[in-house]
């Protein structure tokens, strides 16, 4: 069993950084996530795995000093929330438009605009349908616990290299601040110049050999012929990883005739409801999708074969409702996908969950 | 005495840097980039440093500058090179990393990265080229566009018909005066390349500035004067003459900085009361 310790999500995502390998984070302060960058300044890794940390003058310039470093073939991150992931949307749109890997961590904030400190899961759009310009998907993935904060840096970087495209940790205020018990990651070795010469040199700008041609990063292609090669080229990534990388859990659905589907904080509520309803004899069961993208669009087909019906459970208006219905609809069912949620950094409560399912789903 | 006879290696004084490749130039006739690339190019070689040298290239005209020269080379999005540039050589302490501008991607659009980089002293050679003009979008008003001492109105652009007007676009912008005054800078200086004799001092400079970024001084930053034919509506020997005559006096050719020179300060002084 590795160490454990009682920790902040902010602070796990900065160790396990850390000991991921991570080679480099460039951050600017925001709340509520400013203790990754903290904590990487306190741990000063530096000195202990060579991990390179800089404080940017503004999320523009962390986002393409990610996007400079990860052109050279390293291991690098940033993180940010809601209105800060906005100003990155330009340098996350050029990372995926160049095939770059590299992790951004989104603690996200009630919006819009400067919005609220609080808890939020207002960019689901944002994250699961590109954000900035242009036809691009991250993958995503969505943390309900401080452990899979510190999981998911080590997955999301692993995704990352896999398909060379950038992927987002969507967390939010709650997972970001709250203390759990986490057991931590081995240490593992940043790769050498050597290694990534080996592994990445034909792309990285790693300088041109003689033994290469040269390499260089840009998502420019002029020649509308060929910059749609590129796109078909990104959309058979996007269908592989739909394919491949779906991530979900499952509770106490085999029984269920309701299905209540929430990811990240909401998740979390819901299991409570979970218990809560099943004590009133109500059989729910939970649906957490752990990539929103790919988004598990078969396994809820699947299910829709079964159930009565789907509520999902949002901090925000009703955004992953649609990629809800479209699997159920895909799925031919006509079961009832309806909606609950709070706004603007306000928590639901799991009894409040538990009413709506009631009144909505069950008595509608 | 025929060609031939000529055309032998020891008569040879001049040939093409290597690293220059066969790719066909997309800039105009008189353009002074094409001039810039060259002496990046014979610089790089003749520092031996193509394998360690990483390039970042610009939104606007230069955006293409990794068709040229033989390196490897990152494109960044409008104004971010600085930051892009700084991404690569913190994590690539070993590499010698240089951004190319023009004005509207330096002095305007990123003028917070360039201030920044500058001022963290980040070990990087930034070249800049101010023709006072958006070349690629078709001519339009840059930060540096003048008011022309010749005409006492404005330059004339696409978004300025009637001359730069200062109540409404306010004030050409000396970025590299600013640049100058940040301590993180170790070499801050403008040149031109519009004869043989600015050329070469060009080329000093910029070889200057490759050799600070290897010996981890600081940043050094290299503005270069320039023209732009088809933006100005001038053929090439009309756009030099209206370069010295009315950019030079508002954009004085010389040090601006050199940390390793005392003086340079005072011209910088001396040009700022000139403002």
């Amino acid at each position: 069993m590795g160490e454990l310790r009682l920790m902040k999500g902010n602070e796990v995502i900065a160790e396990a950084a850390i000991r991921c390998g991570c080679d480099a984070y460039f951050g600017y302060p925001i709340t509520p996530q400013s203790e990754v960058m903290e904590t990487l300044m306190a741990r000063e890794p530096w000195d202990e795995t060579g991990m390179v940390v800089l404080q940017a003058e503004s999320e523009v310039a962390s986002i393409n000093m990610v996007y400079g470093a990860a052109g050279t073939g390293k291991k690098v991150m940033t993180s940010s929330s809601s209105p800060g992931i906005s100003l990155m949307a330009e340098g996350i749109s050029y990372i995926a438009g160049a095939e770059l890997p590299c992790v951004i961590v989104n603690v996200q904030r009630g919006g819009p605009g400067l919005g609220t400190i609080q808890p939020s899961q207002a960019d689901y759009f944002q994250s699961t349908k590109g954000g900035g310009h242009g036809d691009y998907r991250l993958i995503v993935l969505a943390p309900a616990s401080v452990q899979e904060m510190h999981d998911f840096v080590g997955l999301a970087f692993d995704l990352a290299f896999k398909y060379r495209n950038p992927a987002m940790i969507l967390a939010d205020g709650a997972i970001g601040q709250m203390m759990e018990k986490v057991e931590l990651g081995d240490f593992v070795p940043r790769k050498t110049s050597a290694e990534i010469d080996a592994v990445y040199g034909s792309w990285a700008t790693t300088g041109k050999k003689a033994s290469r041609a040269k390499n260089v990063i840009t998502s420019l292609e002029l020649d509308s012929a060929l910059m749609e090669q590129n796109n078909l080229r990104f959309q058979e990534k996007y269908r592989k990883m739909q394919q491949d990388e779906v991530r979900y859990e499952m509770i106490q659905c085999e029984d269920a005739e309701y299905i209540l589907v929430a990811f990240g904080s909401s998740a979390r509520i819901c299991q409570k409801s979970v218990e809560l309803a099943r004590a009133k004899g109500i059989k729910v069961g939970l649906f957490r999708p752990i990539t929103l993208f790919p988004f598990p669009t078969e396994p809820i087909a699947e299910l829709a074969k079964k159930v009565k019906g789907f509520m999902t459970v949002e901090m925000n208006a009703g955004q992953m409702i649609e990629d809800v219905r479209l699997a159920v609809g895909c799925a031919g069912e006509s079961k009832p996908v309806l909606y609950f949620g709070r706004l603007g950094g306000i928590i639901p409560t799991p009894g409040e969950v538990v009413d709506a399912l009631e009144q909505k789903l069950i008595g509608g | 005495m025929e060609v031939k006879d000529i055309i032998k290696d020891e008569n040879l004084v001049y040939s093409r840097p290597k690293l220059l490749t066969d790719k066909i130039t997309h800039y105009c006739p008189g353009c002074s980039h094409g001039v810039v690339h060259k002496l990046l190019a014979e610089v790089i070689e003749e520092m031996g440093i193509q394998e360690k040298t990483i390039g970042v290239s610009p939104v606007g005209c230069a955006v293409f500058a990794y068709n040229y020269i033989d390196i490897d080379w990152h494109e960044a999005a409008h104004g971010r090179a600085p930051a892009v540039a700084t991404g690569i050589s913190r994590v690539n302490p070993d590499k010698v990393v240089f951004t190319y501008q023009g004005d509207g991607d330096l002095a305007s659009i990123g003028t917070a990265e360039i201030m920044h980089a500058a001022n963290r002293g980040e070990n990087i050679v930034v070249v800049f080229i101010n023709n006072a003009i958006y070349g690629m979008t078709g001519g339009q008003m840059a930060p540096t566009t003048q008011m022309a001492p010749t005409t006492l109105l404005g330059q004339v652009t696409a978004t300025t018909p009637c001359g730069r007007d200062l109540a409404r676009n306010g004030y050409p912008l000396k970025i590299t005066e600013l640049i100058g005054q940040l301590p993180g800078t170790a070499y801050v200086t403008r040149q031109s390349v519009h004869t043989p004799a600015a050329v070469r001092k060009c080329r000093k400079a910029l070889k200057k500035s490759f050799e600070n970024a290897i010996a981890k001084k600081g940043t050094s930053f290299v503005e270069v004067v320039s023209t732009c034919s088809s933006g100005w509506r001038l053929s090439p020997v009309d756009a030099n003459k209206w370069m010295e005559e009315n950019m030079f006096p508002f954009y004085p050719v010389g040090d601006i900085k050199d940390a390793e020179k005392a003086g340079a300060e005072l011209f910088m002084q001396q040009n700022l009361k000139n403002c």
